[in-house]
């Protein structure tokens, strides 16, 4: 059954792992093609005997003796036009184009490229003969969506003069602009698209500070617990607390240009339903749909395992090609424990030596280098490009003390812990405001002060003081009930109630309420304060706390996001007025 | 040419390994031959160079190093389909069990199936109504939906299962079907829905695949394929409406833990295999809708968590993996409430889309999120009674007991016969939250609090 066109074929078939003989030819993380129907793997390991291949693909019917083919070069994708607003498998296979050759069923060795090749393209082109053009040069343009503007870029490590350079016109993908002298000599060939390894990460110039947060829309993120615009923060949160639907809100209204959704081992329905909202929903700043700035990256959980362990590099990969263009790239990934237990999975079949819960030893450095490729970068062109990474983590049985969580905890600066409790009382997002932290605050802070007033860090840290006392007086209301406390004590605890039915809960549906920009988060946790304050001059004068309650203003401050915002009525003052008033009236009432 | 191998060269456990063989393919369907006379199946899990190693899904009793004779079929194992099967039991591997004779396929389909592409996907978004109230308000079925129930050993489950297939308007009149997948019970559970079928007057639109407790683990790996197989059939070839229910996934876990145990493979937590999740999701993920295509399968898979426990690897992956649970509470059972359903750790993720004006009332969302937020006061206010008793609790938290008290003993619990409209359910819902003072209830709007608060 040897075959003539290559030397290497199939030994041994164990799940996705497959054993190959024949040579010893094969390079470290080289792309092969297996058997007749030519499925896609990658070489994971090799010995003087052989080769071990991971597939993308289910092997069923894979035999002893099939032939391997070998492609000689490392898993890449390609780059270019005609990314945004498409769906991709885990080794960014278009899933469209895949449902018009095979129908709904996924079939096996399906071979479609990931950029259509027969669109054509209006592209300005930005050189001349004669210029130098160094890597990372933006040096054509169009427009790929209405949205975004592709720029098409030199690939990193290549530089030279251009030869000859093709008019302004319209181009596929594959087509050549221009033609470029080398330092060395040779010709290099500019397209709209080029080839890049996913495991590499493209270059940078160099990284730069981060000093701006990425705005969410979402109060307890961005009020409390900000990632950075180039950060990278974790949410872990056992199932049902509502991992997805957070990273959903994220994708919908994050500040970025581009939107990156890895769907990584989650459930088919989940991805159908970010492409048909994201196809209807318009983005504020565009006024297109939110389709038009999103990838979607699909490996959903009975999709092949190994194609999950690549998914996330194709993802990440994707991202690094929109910041070289300078734009700001927001990736989530939901989830990496999947990505993880993918990666289990595989080592548990190549027979390595097991770490922690049966987790390969090499997981936190795997990790490492994901989270790494997160930041705010100078790009090779000299423009200012991020990439900030959002994993979802989902431990086993929810214990936060299991090795992904752990070990993302140590990468990721920002954590935004899910509690299954405060699911259970449908408190969203259920992010819980004593397990969670930002470290990215204290970068951020200056930004924060100038750009909305020079104490909110002041009134910020004050909103989680209350917090923290309120929880602490917990623990004594469990057991005596909250009548018995002091009336200031009984303040911390209706005040807390306040921030956290009136503040942190946000209702990802209602119209106004699934958005709040920062000025109104400042007002509001300003409005909480003031009440706050002035409940306190009446606790002082031993005026009871009931009596300030029965005016409703606590109600109604619960309410107040609804009302306040753009269009829904309400404004500050009205409440400075409305708090003021009902203090005053209880003060005169009872002097 | 017809190649049969003589003998094998090693056994273990249910495993067979044949050297010398050739052209055999991952996952192949072998077929054995014993001298005596009997005939097995069995499965292709590894190849080695010219070694073969097959999982026999009958077990190994009897057989040696001699006296068999094996025969490789070139393919994986494939389930006979066509509309016959309707009314029909078949035993764990798909192999008819009632006696009635082999059906007429009209087309064999690999019972892995194939990944429904996420594009071909159609959301779900219409309800199944099962006129139970701790459902229909709370965690609403989706049709296309996977949403399991989450019990214990010696709960309800079974009876509420059977509750669900009897109410459940899966179609809209003739074109709805249900597969039976039964994993590792014991005969008895088997007997007790084939009973409520009947009693359905549906048994006709029945097809069951059962695997009973005594039959071969093996055997248990293939029935939820198998049963999946034949609704993927009737649903996107024949348009049913199909309803799938598979009990006890648990048992199929194990039996999964048994084999790889039996492979040798690393174990994972609890010494279940690394690769449960990906196993369960090739189970789970075969439900939805696809677009252009009238069918639909809803699973409803049973599991019991191994005491109690809802981190146990089983309900927490199948968690992971499934749009929502139903979980069953012992303490509810042991109060004498039927249906025992926890309603706060219940949850249904499609239900969002799926309901409030238009399809079903538009105070659905609100209220439910109401009734989430008050129950989980329900529980603050209880333990909080249990320490000082309950005379001494605040006037608005003695509300919230008495809240509790009737949400549990009027709302949750009802007959196993009683079918509620989604109406009923809800103002029955108004009327139990209109207990509470109206300032309590914040998460519904003042419109709706103004039109559905009784007073």
């Amino acid at each position: 059954m040897k075959n003539k066109d290559t030397a290497y074929y199939i030994h041994g078939v164990n799940g996705p792992v497959i054993d190959v003989r024949g040579g010893t030819g094969l390079s470290m993380l080289d792309m092969v093609r297996v058997g007749e129907l030519r499925l896609p793997g990658e070489v994971v390991s090799v010995s003087k005997s052989g080769a071990t291949v991971q597939v993308y693909e289910d092997t069923s019917g894979l035999c002893h003796g099939q032939p391997v083919y070998p492609a000689l070069a490392p898993l890449s994708i390609d780059l270019g036009p005609g990314l945004l607003g498409n769906i991709f498998d885990g080794i960014a296979r278009p899933l469209k184009k895949i449902e018009e050759s095979s129908g709904v069923f996924i079939t096996r060795g399906i071979d479609i490229p990931t950029l259509d090749p027969g669109k054509l393209w209006d592209v300005t082109v930005n050189i001349k003969e004669g210029d130098f053009v160094g890597e990372g040069t933006v040096f054509a343009e169009c427009e790929e969506t209405q949205a975004v503007r592709h720029r098409a870029l030199v690939p990193p490590g290549v530089s030279g003069v251009a030869l000859s350079v093709k008019p302004s016109g319209k181009y596929a993908t594959s087509d050549v602009i221009a033609t470029l002298r080398l330092k060395n000599g040779s010709e290099h060939q500019l397209t709209l698209s080029h080839k890049w390894p996913i495991r590499v990460p493209r270059p940078v110039n160099e990284r730069l500070p981060i000093s701006r947060p990425m705005i969410t829309g979402q109060r307890v993120i961005d009020t409390l617990f900000p990632v950075g615009r180039g950060g990278c923060a974790a949410i872990p949160g056992p199932f049902g607390a509502g991992k997805t639907m957070v990273q959903h809100q994220l994708a919908k209204w994050a500040d970025a240009d581009i939107i990156v959704y890895l769907g990584c081992g989650e459930r088919g329905n989940e991805m159908t339903q970010v492409l048909e909202e994201f196809s209807e929903l318009t983005d504020p700043k565009t006024g297109r749909p939110l389709m038009e700035r999103t990838i979607l990256i699909a490996n959903t959980s009975n999709m092949p395992v190994a194609a999950r362990e690549a998914s996330i590099y194709t993802g990440v990969t994707i991202a690094e090609y929109y910041r070289d263009m300078g734009y700001h790239v927001a990736l989530m990934a939901d989830s990496t424990s999947r990505w993880a237990e993918a990666l289990r999975e595989i080592s548990g079949r190549l027979e390595e030596m097991p770490a922690e819960e049966a987790f390969p030893a090499y997981l936190p450095s795997r990790l490492a280098e994901f989270y790494e490729r997160a930041g705010l970068m100078k790009t090779l062109s000299g423009s200012e490009g991020s990439i900030t990474i959002i994993g979802a983590v989902s431990p086993q049985g929810g214990d936060f003390s299991e090795p992904v969580t752990q070990n993302t905890k140590r990468f990721a600066r920002c954590f935004w812990a899910l509690d299954r409790s405060l699911a259970y009382a449908r408190h969203f997002p259920a992010i819980n405001w004593n397990g969670s932290y930002s470290e990215y605050f204290i970068d951020l802070a200056p930004w924060y002060d100038a750009e909305l007033g020079s104490d909110f860090t002041a009134k910020r840290q004050r909103i989680i003081n209350i917090l923290h006392e309120e929880s602490a007086l917990q623990e004594i209301v469990k057991l005596i009930g909250s009548d018995i406390l002091p009336d200031d004590q009984k303040l911390t605890i209706e005040t807390a109630r306040l921030i956290k039915t009136g503040f942190l809960q946000q209702n990802a549906f209602h119209k106004t309420d699934t958005y709040m920009p920062l000025p109104v988060q400042y007002d509001m946790m300003e409005l909480i304060l003031r009440l706050f304050d002035g409940a306190k001059t009446l606790t002082e004068k031993k005026i009871p706390l009931s009596l300030l309650r029965d005016t409703g203003v606590f109600a109604e401050l619960m309410k107040m996001k609804f009302d306040l915002g753009e269009g829904a009525g309400k404004d500050r003052k009205y409440f400075e007025e409305l708090i003021d008033s009902a203090v005053a009236k209880v003060l005169t009432e009872n002097e | 040419m017809r190649i049969e191998y003589t003998g094998t060269s090693e056994l273990s456990g249910s495993l067979m390994v044949i050297d010398g063989v050739l052209g055999v393919g991952y996952d192949e369907l072998a077929e054995i031959t014993l001298r005596g006379g009997g005939r097995r199946q069995g499965r292709v899990i590894a190849v080695d160079g010219s070694r073969a190693v097959i999982q026999v899904f009958e077990g190994t009793r009897g057989i040696s190093l001699e006296n068999s004779r094996t025969h490789f079929t070139g393919a994986p194992l494939k389930l006979a389909l066509s509309t016959e099967i309707l009314g029909r039991v078949f035993d764990g591997v798909g192999r008819p069990a009632d006696g009635l004779g082999e059906i007429f396929p009209k087309e064999r389909r690999d019972i892995n199936g194939s990944v429904i592409n996420p594009v071909s996907r159609k959301y779900p978004r219409e309800c199944i109504y099962t006129g139970i109230s701790a459902i229909d308000a709370t965690a609403t079925l989706i049709r296309g939906q996977k949403l399991p129930v989450f019990s214990g050993a010696g709960m309800k489950h079974n009876e509420l299962a059977a509750q669900m297939v009897r109410q459940a308007k899966i179609g809209d009149g003739s074109n709805f079907a249900i597969v039976f997948a039964a994993m590792g019970v014991k005969n008895d559970v088997a007997d007790f829905f084939r009973k409520s079928f009947e009693d359905a007057g549906a048994i006709g639109r029945v097809v069951m695949f059962l695997n009973l407790a005594s039959d071969p683990i093996i055997e248990r790996i293939i029935t939820p394929r198998c049963a999946l197989t034949a609704a993927e059939y009737l649903a996107f070839t024949h348009g049913y409406h199909v309803l799938v229910i598979m009990t006890d996934m648990s048992s199929y876990c194990e039996a999964l833990r048994e084999f790889s145990s039996s492979k040798g493979e690393i174990p994972s937590r609890k010494g279940f295999p690394s690769y449960m999740y990906s196993d369960l999701a090739s189970i789970y993920e075969r439900a939805g809708q696809i677009h252009g295509k009238k069918g639909s399968v809803t699973q409803v898979p049973i599991l019991t968590m191994p005491n109690d426990d809802i981190s146990h690897p089983i309900p927490d992956l199948t968690g992971y993996i499934t749009e929502g649970q139903i979980v069953l509470s012992r303490e509810m059972e042991l109060a004498g409430i039927y249906p025992p359903i926890s309603i706060l750790s219940s949850l249904s993720r499609l239900m969002k889309d799926g309901i409030g004006e238009g399809f079903t009332r538009e105070d659905h969302a609100e209220l439910s999120n109401q009734l989430f937020a008050s129950y989980s006061k329900v529980q603050d206010a209880r333990s909080l009674a249990s320490v000082i008793g309950e005379d001494e609790l605040s006037p608005t938290d003695k509300k919230y007991i008495e809240f509790g008290r009737r949400l549990e003993n009027a709302y949750i619990r009802q007959d196993i016969n009683e079918n509620r409209t989604i109406t009923q359910t809800l103002d029955m819902a108004w009327d139990i939250l209109s207990l509470l003072p109206r300032e309590e209830l914040d998460r519904v709007g003042e419109r709706l609090l103004d039109k559905y608060y009784r007073t």
